[in-house]
């Protein structure tokens, strides 16, 4: 491949002759949208840290995978799925859990990460160790992994709309939601199973460590920068795109792994709307309130 | 007044029981959490378009009188009815202290729309339906006067605007029944003061019955209708005048009980069985008392949970 040159569309016209790459770019495409779709969810749901632990537990999956000789993506989505399952019914974290950071989903990381490394040294001859299982490539992502990451998503994304109103109810207000009927619980576990599926296809270009550039980052950039929940949801998934795009481009002259440059892209983003918030709230003049509970209650009836 | 002469298991009926109608009606009503007697032969009947409050010491189970009526927690003895033309889906419940959290990205306006078609499945699509939503969001909106800041994030707007927002929430399905857990709770006076109003003109026109659990009764006395004031072995409910004095308050709670007046009308309760033998509070390590909200919501979680 030659390189880099000022000529952009040349240079992606020619990467998108090799079917590597394009492969990469298909596959990079379907994450952003299903990963920043899930996260804008998983933000408001504050479920980062189950988010990050299903990640995690994709690493053992996917390394014995290899290890076992069948499908990397085999070993990513059963893996997260099972874990979402077993984190679903949990009896502490199934209910309010995983709002705090709850030590069971602590220890259930601790151990995926251990039994990783024990099936990566099983298998003696994964190039480069373990660095492409948790930092993420854009190499050998076969037009099956692509097929699949489609399928997988488009489920993914349906079952996100049809669950979408009930699922901000149930995440914001629990009670009200259960009150008037609607299935929360079954919720909670609908949606870690979503989010475990999600999980292992972001991982497959992410790397289990650092899913959080496609999972977390726009969702939470997008967040920033608007309350309103369809838009939001579109801005993260511009985000999304435009992240994976820049950083596979970046990464085909690059030395550096993709890894890198998908977080720190991401990274910038949400910096950017930090600052952006910031500045409109500094703007805005927000009149002092007396804090609630300020004044005593004269002694009434109790 | 002899303490005979209220029986303890026999509540007070009173002129507004005595109308035929009923929204709900509570009867011989037991609740047991836990091993733990709740209270026992609790008798409740609210009237359409009733403001009544639920009154008593920490710990004695208003805002499980509350739940059990709502049908979250099961009763040991007794029954609650409903009056056949009342959809219990639409009944309009408010718990206990809620707050949002300062960085929930949600707006005002989402959270009313959530007690529109929060229980829907799928997306809403443009169209009609979609159209009629948002028009009623904007109804309710305006019914509780937070135009002003309703299209702000809820986590950045003050206690009684949240408060506000949840009531329009409340209301979106037009219910014939508003319950209301300690609304005026952690608000500052001039706050407490302007919800109740609202609730109170909320409850004349639109004709929706209201019950509210207080544990200050002075903010709302001059509009309720009727107070229930609860007890372990029983409550007593009539006009707020008539039960909260000192004969009907020692005779339920079978201890010295004085009620003052003040000059401006408020009335103060002296010696309420806040013992600690009678019941634990705040602090104490056996939740049941008092219903710090995660342990308590936790509770009635797992508890609909089997139900199912």
């Amino acid at each position: 491949m030659s390189p880099f040159s000022w000529n952009l569309v040349a240079d992606v016209r020619e990467m998108w002759s090799i079917p590597l790459l394009l492969n990469a770019f298909r596959a990079g495409t379907v994450i952003a949208v299903v990963a920043a779709i899930v996260g804008w969810f998983m933000v408001l749901r504050r479920q980062s840290f189950a988010g990050h632990t299903l990640a995690l537990v994709g690493f053992p999956g996917a390394a014995a995978a290899v290890w076992l000789g069948i499908g990397i993506a085999v070993g990513y989505y059963s893996a997260c799925i099972a874990a979402a399952l077993v984190i679903a019914l949990l009896p502490a974290a199934g209910r309010r859990g995983y709002r705090e950071e709850s030590s069971v989903i602590g220890t259930v990381q601790a151990f995926a990460l251990a039994c990783g490394t024990l099936f990566v040294s099983l298998y003696k001859g994964l190039l480069g160790g373990p660095t492409a299982l948790l930092f993420g490539t854009f190499l050998g992502i076969s037009s099956t992994q692509v097929v699949t990451l489609v399928i997988v998503g488009s489920a993914v994304v349906a079952i996100t709309a049809v669950i979408a109103r009930p699922l901000v109810f149930s995440s914001i207000d629990p009670d009200v939601a259960a009150a008037g009927g609607v299935p929360v619980r079954t919720l909670d576990v609908i949606f870690l199973v979503v989010l475990g599926a999600t999980a292992a296809e972001a991982s497959q270009i992410t790397g289990s460590l650092l899913v959080f550039a496609l999972l977390l980052l726009p969702a939470a950039t997008a967040q920033r920068l608007t309350a309103r929940p369809g838009p939001g949801i579109a801005l993260a998934i511009a985000i999304a795109l435009v992240t994976i795009w820049s950083a596979l481009f970046i990464a085909v002259y690059s030395v550096y792994p993709i890894g890198f440059w998908l977080t720190t892209i991401a990274f910038g983003f949400y910096v950017l709307a930090s600052v952006a918030a910031a500045l409109r709230n500094a703007r805005r003049s927000v009149p002092t309130r007396i804090a609630a509970g300020a004044l005593p209650a004269a002694g009434g009836v109790r | 007044m002899p303490r005979s002469a209220i029986p303890r298991h026999a509540p007070l009926a009173s002129a507004a029981e005595a109308r035929s109608g009923y929204v709900v009606e509570v009867r011989d009503a037991n609740v047991t959490l836990g091993g733990r007697v709740i209270w026992t032969h609790v008798n409740a009947s609210i009237a359409p378009g009733e403001f009544v409050a639920i009154l008593g010491p920490n710990g004695v189970g208003k805002s499980t009188l509350l739940k059990a009526i709502l049908g979250l927690l099961p009763l040991s003895a007794g029954s609650v009815t409903w009056a056949e033309d009342v959809d219990r889906r639409a009944i309009g419940y408010l718990p206990q202290r809620r707050s949002f959290d300062a960085s929930l990205r949600v707006r005002g306006l989402d959270v009313v729309r959530l007690g529109v078609d929060g229980d829907r499945w799928g997306l809403p699509l443009p169209g009609r339906r979609s159209r009629a939503t948002a028009r009623r969001v904007h109804e309710l909106v305006d019914l509780v006067g937070a135009g002003g800041y309703a299209h702000r994030p809820i986590g950045e707007l003050s206690g009684g605007e949240q408060q506000r927002l949840l009531i329009a929430q409340a209301l979106a399905r037009r219910p014939r029944l508003l319950m209301l857990d300690e609304p005026l709770d952690s608000l500052d006076l001039p706050n407490q003061a302007s919800v109740a109003a609202l609730i109170s003109r909320i409850c004349r026109d639109e004709d929706v019955a209201v019950i509210m659990v207080a544990h200050d009764v002075n903010p709302i006395l001059g509009y309720l209708d009727r107070v229930i004031y609860l007890g372990h072995g029983g409550a007593v409910s009539g006009a707020p005048r008539e039960v909260i004095t000192s004969e009907t308050l020692t005779a339920l709670y079978d201890t010295p009980i004085e009620v003052l007046t003040t000059a401006d009308g408020r009335l103060v309760v002296v010696g309420q069985p806040e013992a600690p033998a009678h019941h634990t509070d705040r602090h104490a390590p056996d939740g049941h008392a008092h219903h710090d909200g995660r342990h308590d919501q936790d509770q009635h979680r797992s508890r609909r949970s089997r139900s199912r």
